[in-house]
C-alpha cells in the first residue's frame, strides 16, 4: 500500500473544486486515457486579474486527484505571475510530500496550469523544438530536461518517478541518461567534440583535435599524477603515435598503460578503431 | 470497520484449523527431522503425514511431493532445474499472462541467451494452441505454462497442451498457484511433469510451497546443500509450515466441491449485479473457463488505485490491474496481452473470494462500489464527455 500523507487521503477523499467551469478564462488539458492520467483545469479571473474560481477533473490515482485538488488550493487569489511560480514541488510540499513513485502527479499538476495559463494569453503552449523521448508515454526532452532540473535528478528512476517517461518499455533509457548527463554535464569541462553516433563520420581535422583534447583533459592528467606524460606525435589514419615522457618513458608497466588506458579511452571518446603506438 | 476480504488470489487468511495444527511445532516439537533422536522422530513423523496429504490433493505419491519457500520459488526451482538437466537445449515456451515468478525469469532467461517464445492470448485470455505446436521444436527445453491466470481466473486447456508437449517427449511445467484446492487435480491422469503451488493461496500461512515432480523426471537441484527432500532441496524442513499446509490441503480436498459451488455462486452473484447496478462495466476473461472464485471487472473511465482506496476505506479489500497499483507505470501485462482498450484496463477490479466469504459481504459490495464509481465518473474529464458523444449518436 501507497504511503500517503494525511493531507493526501484528504484532498484524495474531499476533493475541492471538482467540475468545469463554463467559458472558462484560462482551460489546460494534460495527461490521456492511455497514460492512465489526465487533468483537466479551468480558471476565471477577477476584474484585478486574479484568479477567482479554479475547478478541476482528474482521471487518475488518488495522488493525481489530491495533486489537483491541492493545485486549485494553492492558486486561488493568486494572479498569473504568482500562480505561474508554482513549482511540482511546491505541490507536493503542500500534500505533505508525495512517494517518490509518485511525484509525476505534481508535474502533471504544474503542467495543466502552465497550459491554462497559455490559452488565457493566447499562446501555444511552448511548442519549441522538441523530440519524443519515451514513446510509450509522449514525454518530449524539454519536458525530461525540466523535471531533472527542477527536481535535482540523477538516475533513469527518478527521472521515470517524475515524469513517467522510461516507465513503459525501457528503451528510451539511454537517451534518457543522455539527458541526464547533459543537464549536469554542463557545470563541468565537456568535449566541444563528443563521439559521433554510428554511420556519422567526423572530419579528419575535428577527429584530430579531438584526439588532442581526449588526451588534454582524459589522459595526460592521470599520467602526471604518477609523474609520468606523453606527448602526440603524429596520427595516421587510425593509428596514434605518442612518445612516452617523465616516468612513463622507463616505466616496466608502459605498455599496459598505453593499451588500457590511453587507447581505451580514445577508443571512449573518440573512435572504436584507434589504436596507440609509441614512435620516438 | 468490518471487513471484506476478497482478495484471496493475493493471499488467504490462515483457517483456524491449519493455526491450531501449527502450534505445537512452533512450540514443544522442535526437532529437525534429519536428527537420530526421538525429538527428530517426532517431527519426521508429522512431516510424513503432512506430505501424505499434499501429495493426496493433486493426486501424486508423497514421494513425488518437494517443499518449497512459496509458489516463486517453486518455479524456479522447475524452471532453472530442468534447464540445467537438458543444457543443450536453449529455447523455452512459456505465454505472455505468466505470473512474474515465471514471466520475469522467462525474461531474465532471454537476455541470458535462451530462445523464449511467449504464446500470445486473445481477447478473452485464451491461448491459441496451433501457435503452440508451430513454435515447439526439437530445441525446445522446457513449456511452462499457468494452469490458471491469477488476474482474470482463465483457466488453460491443461491437458489438452500436455498432449502436445509430451508428444514431444519435452518437459511440461504448470504453475498452479491459483488452481490447487479451487478445482480437482490428479496427476496420476495427468500429462503435467512438474506443478508449483503454495500454501498461503489455500489458507496455509505464507512461506511454505510445493512443487510436484513426476517420479522419472529430470530435474537439477536448485537449492544446492543437504541431503533433504530426497536431494531435490537442500535446506532444513519448515516443519511448522509443512504441518499447516498439511492440514489445509485436507480441509480443501474434504470441502473442494461444497466450497467451490458456494464461492461459484458469491462470485456469480456479484458479477450481475455489477453488471446490472453499474453502467459500462466489463468482465475480463473467458467466462466459460473461469475459477470459480475469480471475476476482473473494469469500470470504464475510471483508475483503479482510486477504487481500490475508496473501497478501502469502507473495509472492503480488493486489488487492480491498473498501472497506479503496482508501482509500474502500465497497466497489467496480463490485460494488456488481452488487448483491453487502456480506457477499461486502468479501471480493472479483481475480486477474488473465499470459503469466508458470504451473502452479507456481497450485498455489502453491490450496496457501496457504484456510489464510488459514479462519484470518480463525476471527477474524470472524459467521463462527461463520452456520455456527451454517446447521447449525439
Amino acid at each position: 500500500m501507497w504511503d500517503y500523507t494525511e493531507k493526501v487521503k484528504d484532498h484524495f477523499m474531499n476533493p475541492r473544486n471538482v467540475g468545469e467551469i463554463e467559458n472558462p478564462d484560462g482551460f489546460g488539458e494534460v495527461g490521456s486515457l492511455a497514460c492512465g492520467d489526465a487533468l483537466r483545469l479551468t480558471f476565471k479571473l477577477d476584474e484585478d486579474r486574479r484568479i477567482k474560481d479554479v475547478k478541476f477533473k482528474t482521471f487518475g490515482c488518488a495522488s493525481a486527484i489530491a495533486s489537483s485538488s491541492a493545485l486549485t488550493e494553492m492558486v486561488k487569489g493568486k494572479t498569473l505571475e504568482e500562480a505561474e511560480k508554482i513549482s511540482n514541488r511546491d505541490i507536493a510540499d503542500y500534500l505533505g510530500g508525495l512517494p517518490e513513485e509518485k511525484m509525476h502527479c505534481s508535474v502533471m499538476g504544474r503542467e495543466a496550469l502552465a497550459a491554462a495559463i497559455a490559452s488565457y494569453r493566447g499562446e501555444k503552449v511552448e511548442k519549441e523544438e522538441f523530440e519524443v523521448i519515451c514513446k510509450c508515454f509522449g514525454i518530449t526532452d524539454k519536458e525530461i530536461e525540466r523535471a531533472v532540473k527542477e527536481n535535482n535528478l540523477h538516475t533513469v528512476e527518478q527521472v521515470t518517478h517524475y515524469t513517467k517517461a522510461g516507465g513503459g518499455c525501457e528503451s528510451c533509457h539511454p537517451k534518457i541518461e543522455a539527458i541526464i548527463d547533459k543537464v549536469w554535464g554542463e557545470k563541468e569541462t565537456k568535449p566541444v567534440l563528443v563521439k559521433p553516433a554510428k554511420g556519422e563520420k567526423l572530419t579528419n581535422i575535428q577527429r584530430m583535435r579531438l584526439i588532442e583534447e581526449t588526451l588534454e583533459r582524459e589522459i595526460k592528467p592521470a599520467l602526471r599524477q604518477d609523474g609520468g606524460d606523453l606527448e602526440l606525435i603524429d596520427i595516421e589514419g587510425s593509428k596514434v603515435f605518442v612518445a612516452l615522457r617523465g616516468t612513463c618513458s622507463f616505466c616496466p608497466s608502459a605498455d599496459f598503460t598505453l593499451k588500457q588506458y590511453v587507447e581505451a579511452k580514445l577508443r571512449e571518446f573518440v573512435a572504436d578503431d584507434l589504436s596507440v603506438e609509441v614512435k620516438e | 470497520m468490518k471487513t471484506i476480504y476478497v482478495d484471496n488470489n493475493a493471499t488467504t487468511q490462515v483457517a483456524p484449523e491449519v493455526f491450531e495444527a501449527m502450534k505445537p511445532f512452533l512450540q514443544d516439537v522442535y526437532g529437525n527431522p534429519s536428527s537420530m533422536h526421538f525429538k527428530g522422530g517426532e517431527a519426521q513423523e508429522a512431516m510424513v503425514d503432512a506430505r501424505e496429504k499434499v501429495a493426496a490433493v493433486v493426486g501424486a505419491s508423497p514421494d513425488e511431493i518437494v517443499f518449497t519457500s512459496c509458489g516463486t520459488e517453486s518455479d524456479n526451482a522447475a524452471i532453472l532445474g530442468t534447464l540445467e538437466s537438458h543444457p543443450e537445449k536453449r529455447h523455452i515456451i512459456s505465454t505472455r499472462v505468466e505470473h512474474p515468478a515465471v514471466w520475469t525469469l522467462c525474461k531474465h532467461l532471454e537476455k541470458k541467451g535462451y530462445r523464449v517464445t511467449m504464446l500470445s492470448v486473445d481477447r478473452e485470455g485464451r491461448l491459441d494452441l496451433d501457435e503452440l505446436r508451430a513454435t515447439i521444436s526439437d530445441d525446445t527445453a522446457l513449456v511452462s505454462i499457468m494452469y490458471a491466470n491469477n488476474e482474470t481466473g482463465v483457466i488453460f486447456p491443461i491437458e489438452e497442451i500436455g498432449q502436445i508437449v509430451k508428444s514431444r517427449a519435452i518437459p511440461f511445467h504448470t504453475d498452479a498457484v491459483q488452481v490447487v484446492g479451487k478445482i480437482p487435480l490428479d496427476m496420476r491422469k495427468s500429462t503435467v511433469d512438474m506443478l508449483s503451488f503454495s500454501g498461503h493461496k489455500l489458507h496455509a500461512p505464507k512461506g511454505i510451497g510445493v512443487l510436484y515432480i513426476r517420479k522419472g523426471t529430470k530435474f537439477s537441484p536448485f537449492l544446492i546443500g543437504g541431503h533433504q527432500e530426497k536431494g531435490r532441496r537442500g535446506g532444513t524442513e519448515n516443519i511448522p509450515y509443512i504441518v499447516g499446509l498439511g492440514k489445509a490441503c485436507e480441509l480443501a480436498a474434504r470441502h473442494l466441491e461444497e466450497e467451490n459451488n458456494k464461492a461459484r455462486s458469491l462470485r456469480d452473484k456479484l458479477e450481475g449485479g455489477l453488471l446490472e447496478r453499474i453502467p459500462d462495466t466489463l468482465v475480463n476473461g473467458d467466462r466459460e473457463h473461469r475459477l470459480p472464485n475469480t471475476v476482473s471487472v473494469s469500470f470504464e473511465y475510471v483508475e483503479g488505485e482510486s477504487i481500490l482506496l475508496m473501497l478501502s476505506n469502507l473495509g472492503i479489500c480488493a486489488s487492480s490491474g491498473s498501472a497506479c497499483t503496482s508501482g509500474s507505470l502500465e497497466p497489467s501485462h496480463v490485460l494488456r496481452a488481452m488487448g483491453i482498450p487502456f480506457t477499461a484496463a486502468h479501471g480493472s477490479i479483481r475480486f477474488s473470494l473465499s470459503i469466508y466469504n458470504t451473502e452479507e459481504d456481497i450485498d455489502y459490495i453491490l450496496e457501496q462500489l457504484p456510489p464510488i464509481i459514479e462519484r470518480l465518473r463525476e471527477i474524470s474529464p472524459f467521463w462527461r464527455d463520452y456520455i456527451k458523444a454517446s447521447s449525439k449518436k
